[in-house]
């Protein structure tokens, strides 16, 4: 079961909340601090291009943020409900605007550039970026 | 944390001095600032970035556009910023080899090349 899961409307000025929960969970998680900025970069590139999906399909679903805290990590699943989304994963940009393209890929660049274990999947009814980072035990209470 | 913008000249370059978070939601800013800048005639212009939280996609989208039109008058745009986690970004995107970062903004005014 999913530790938080936050759904919010496809508009630009909610991924900073979005960023600000992930990191506050992976915090909480054990997630260590170094890693945290790239927790929150990851999760609003991630978030941001679920918005731009949504915004330039005119679907008008939430995009899905899971935060869940496994035994040794931490992960992260970002979803979007758009039917393009695999088009765009599987490389066909045939219906996408040169700068929204442009801006997909550079998304996608830094998550992969960022994340170690990180999953990229597609259907016709939406996609899923999954992430994941190790975290470290609960230290003792002396 | 919203952005915050504001510009100065030195000597004849423009320095835009950017704070807060550059993300989807407020890079239109920036660009629009940009934009604005290159109507004006300004060809020149030094981004410093030391008070920048927090840079995505986007904002690294709005600065390369900004590069784009600066260099369409042969003109230049330089960044500013120490901070690592920002470096990083631009490390991880090869965006380093395409923007002079320099580490202030009296060397960024300073360069030529």
């Amino acid at each position: 079961m999913a530790t938080v899961e936050l759904r919010f409307s496809a508009l630009p000025e909610h991924v900073r909340t979005a960023r600000l929960v992930a990191a506050a969970v992976a915090r909480r998680a054990g997630v260590d601090e170094a890693v945290l900025d790239e927790v929150r970069l990851a999760v609003g590139e991630a978030c941001t291009r679920a918005v731009g999906l949504h915004l330039s399909n005119g679907v008008n679903a939430p995009v899905r943020v899971v935060l869940t805290e496994e035994e040794k990590k931490f992960s992260i699943e970002v979803g979007d409900e758009s039917p393009t989304s695999a088009a765009l994963v599987s490389g066909s940009h045939a219906e996408a605007d040169d700068e929204a393209e442009g801006e997909d890929e550079m998304g996608l660049a830094v998550i992969s550039g960022l994340v170690d274990d990180v999953e990229v999947t597609s259907s016709e009814t939406g996609g899923v970026i999954r992430m994941s980072w190790p975290t470290s035990p609960e230290p003792l209470v002396s | 944390m919203d952005l915050s913008l504001s510009t100065r000249t030195v000597d004849d370059r423009t320095v835009v001095e950017v704070g807060g978070e550059i993300d989807v939601y407020t890079a239109p800013k920036l660009r629009e600032q940009l934009v604005e800048l290159v109507n004006d005639g300004n060809y020149h212009l030094v981004v410093d970035m030391e008070g920048v939280d927090f840079l995505d996609s986007t904002g690294l989208g709005v600065l390369v556009g900004g590069l784009k039109r600066v260099r369409a008058h042969e003109g230049s745009l330089r960044l500013v910023c120490n901070q690592e986690r920002i470096l990083k970004i631009f490390r991880i995107t090869g965006l380093t080899k395409v923007f002079p970062i320099h580490t202030s903004v009296e060397d960024a005014v300073a360069a030529t090349d």
